[in-house]
């Protein structure tokens, strides 16, 4: 195979392989994975939301002891 | 503290620290030696007829400070930041980490000995000698193994985005920089490129331009896709162009070098191969610009109170400007007016005082408060004005350079009748003065912006536990 007809052949497989991508990113099952990942930065804020109105449950209750 | 921390995973913000501040403090002395020159260009005599002090010395010095020390710190703390966070564990290892902090501090320190000394290889954006350069790989190895270790072992099944972007730039500004600074030492302090001819001018700028676009723009796009969204309170606005934008951005950006060698020794089908996939670019970078940008939508509001997202969405604007910009001048026959005038250097700030400035500013206002344990920056009030100095001071720049570039090229270009140069170098000279006086005002904001930058850091880092207080104002509620 010459220069010439390998690098038209290399152009094609990039080009799919490029419109593989585009397809995967947005076919419906990537949907819910990656709603879920955008959102995956948000988890800590969360967490540390939960462990705070534990926390201040948890106060009150002792507070309502000492009472 | 101790509350919050019991809620996290145990991470390292210690090494985030250390990198975030040192960011801070090499953006100013960065920044301020690119006062110094611009001043030189006004005012020759400023090198006070030392050969320390030439242009030509501090040029390079300038450069490497604010990409390498300024940008490189803000990259490994929000990289390290980011990466702990995303994949919900400690870094791979502390003492590699510690160790990338103090061989870079190493690393940029050599360089402000060696560039004045006039120790150089004299590539541009790599112009330190090779023992440095040797140390930079060792350093970049070591950051390799940490970001890609912590990876590794996550405790999540996805790996952000963010992390895609910092692990491209990582891997490949590993291959850039080892690449180009392949080289023959004949002493300690001098080697010779292994590359000749137009193979050289070609590697440098496949470096170059990758720096650019690696360096500069895939590491930035990390940090925008974490610290926007952060910022904002909301997701991405498409995290599946997101993902095209990832692979199309790295795989276009590889093949634009040879667009800063135009009307060069380099074959005329190589410059034209830069030129066509420079200005594709276009559609990966706008695509990238609009995701961040878009991800405000529905939350605009926000703008009129936030100054860190200020920050973030006038970095992301100057970053659609600026990838506008660069693939119509990587065209032919505007590079032929464009090439060697101000105009190279007007757009080139564009990206790094608007884009890359901007984004770090904004994350890193984000991050320290919430990595040194405070509820938030000493002074909101004054990241506000730094945010207006950053941008007054950022247009002025580069609609002087744009003015003073086109001018030059126009002048350059322009021939009498029988064949003659109408204008002499020395008459262009002239005719720039204003434009840089107005360029050295603007840098003047700039640096400005970043005094404030650093008193508002200390100010936050040196104030009471803002989280600390937290709790005895709950309990005096309660006992209420």
């Amino acid at each position: 195979m010459d220069y010439g007809t390998y690098r038209g052949i290399y152009t094609i497989i990039m080009l799919l392989v490029f419109a593989g991508i585009i397809w995967w990113a947005y076919s419906k099952h990537s949907k819910k994975r990656f709603d879920k990942a955008a959102n995956s930065i948000f988890e800590e804020d969360e967490l540390k939301e939960s462990r705070k109105k534990e926390r201040s449950a948890q106060d009150n209750e002792q507070q309502a002891h000492k009472d | 503290m101790s509350a919050t921390s019991s809620a996290t995973p145990n991470y390292n913000f210690d090494i985030v620290k250390k990198f975030a501040f040192m960011a801070v403090v090499w953006g100013l002395v960065g920044m301020s030696a690119g006062v110094v020159i611009a001043a030189q260009l006004v005012w020759p005599e400023l090198n006070f007829d030392t050969p320390w002090f030439t242009y030509s010395r501090l040029r390079p010095l300038h450069t490497n400070a604010v990409i390498f020390a300024f940008g490189g710190c803000a990259l490994f703390a929000t990289s390290y930041w980011v990466v702990q966070r995303t994949c919900q564990v400690r870094l791979f290892s502390d003492k590699i980490a510690n160790f990338t902090f103090w061989g870079w501090q190493a690393v940029i320190v050599s360089a402000i000995i060696t560039l004045p000394l006039g120790m150089t290889s004299s590539k541009e954006y790599a112009e330190l000698e090779w023992p440095i350069d040797v140390l930079i790989a060792l350093v970049w190895i070591a950051y390799a193994i940490v970001f890609f270790g912590t990876i590794v072992k996550r405790a999540t099944s996805h790996i952000y985005v963010a992390n895609w972007f910092y692990g491209g730039f990582i891997l490949t500004v590993a291959c850039l920089h080892i690449g180009n600074s392949m080289a023959i030492p004949v002493s300690l302090t001098k080697s010779y490129s292994i590359y000749a001819g137009a193979v050289d001018a070609m590697m440098q700028w496949w470096y170059g331009h990758n720096a650019v676009g690696f360096f500069l723009t895939a590491g930035f796009l990390g940090m925008m896709y974490y610290f926007v969204p952060k910022q904002a309170g909301r997701p991405v606005y498409s995290y599946r162009l997101s993902v095209v934008h990832f692979w199309a951005l790295i795989s276009l950006y590889i093949w634009a070098g040879p667009h800063h060698l135009h009307y060069t020794a380099l074959p005329d089908w190589t410059q034209s191969l830069g030129m066509v996939m420079s200005i594709v670019l276009f559609v990966p970078s706008w695509g990238g610009m609009i995701n961040g940008i878009m991800t405000l939508s529905g939350a605009w509001h926000k703008l009129r109170t936030d100054p860190i997202l200020r920050f973030m969405i006038v970095s992301l604007s100057f970053y659609g400007m600026s990838t506008f910009e660069g693939p119509m001048m990587a065209i032919k026959s505007v590079n032929a007016l464009s090439h060697y005038t101000d105009w190279t250097v007007g757009h080139v700030h564009s990206g790094a005082l608007g884009w890359v400035a901007m984004i770090s500013i904004g994350s890193l206002y984000h991050l320290i408060p919430r990595a040194f344990g405070k509820e938030k920056m000493y002074s909101v009030k004054l990241i506000n004005v730094h945010f207006w100095l950053a941008t007054i001071g950022v247009v002025l720049y580069i609609v002087a350079m744009w003015i003073s570039g086109v001018m030059q090229g126009m002048m350059w270009r322009s021939v009498n009748a029988d064949g003659t140069l109408t204008y002499s170098f020395v008459e262009v000279v002239a005719a720039t003065y204003p434009y840089h006086t107005i360029r050295w005002i603007g840098g003047l904001c700039v640096v400005t912006g970043m005094i404030i930058m650093l008193y508002n850091t200390i100010k936050t880092i040196r104030s009471k536990d803002a989280a600390k207080a937290e709790v005895p104002a709950q309990s005096a509620q309660a006992t209420a």
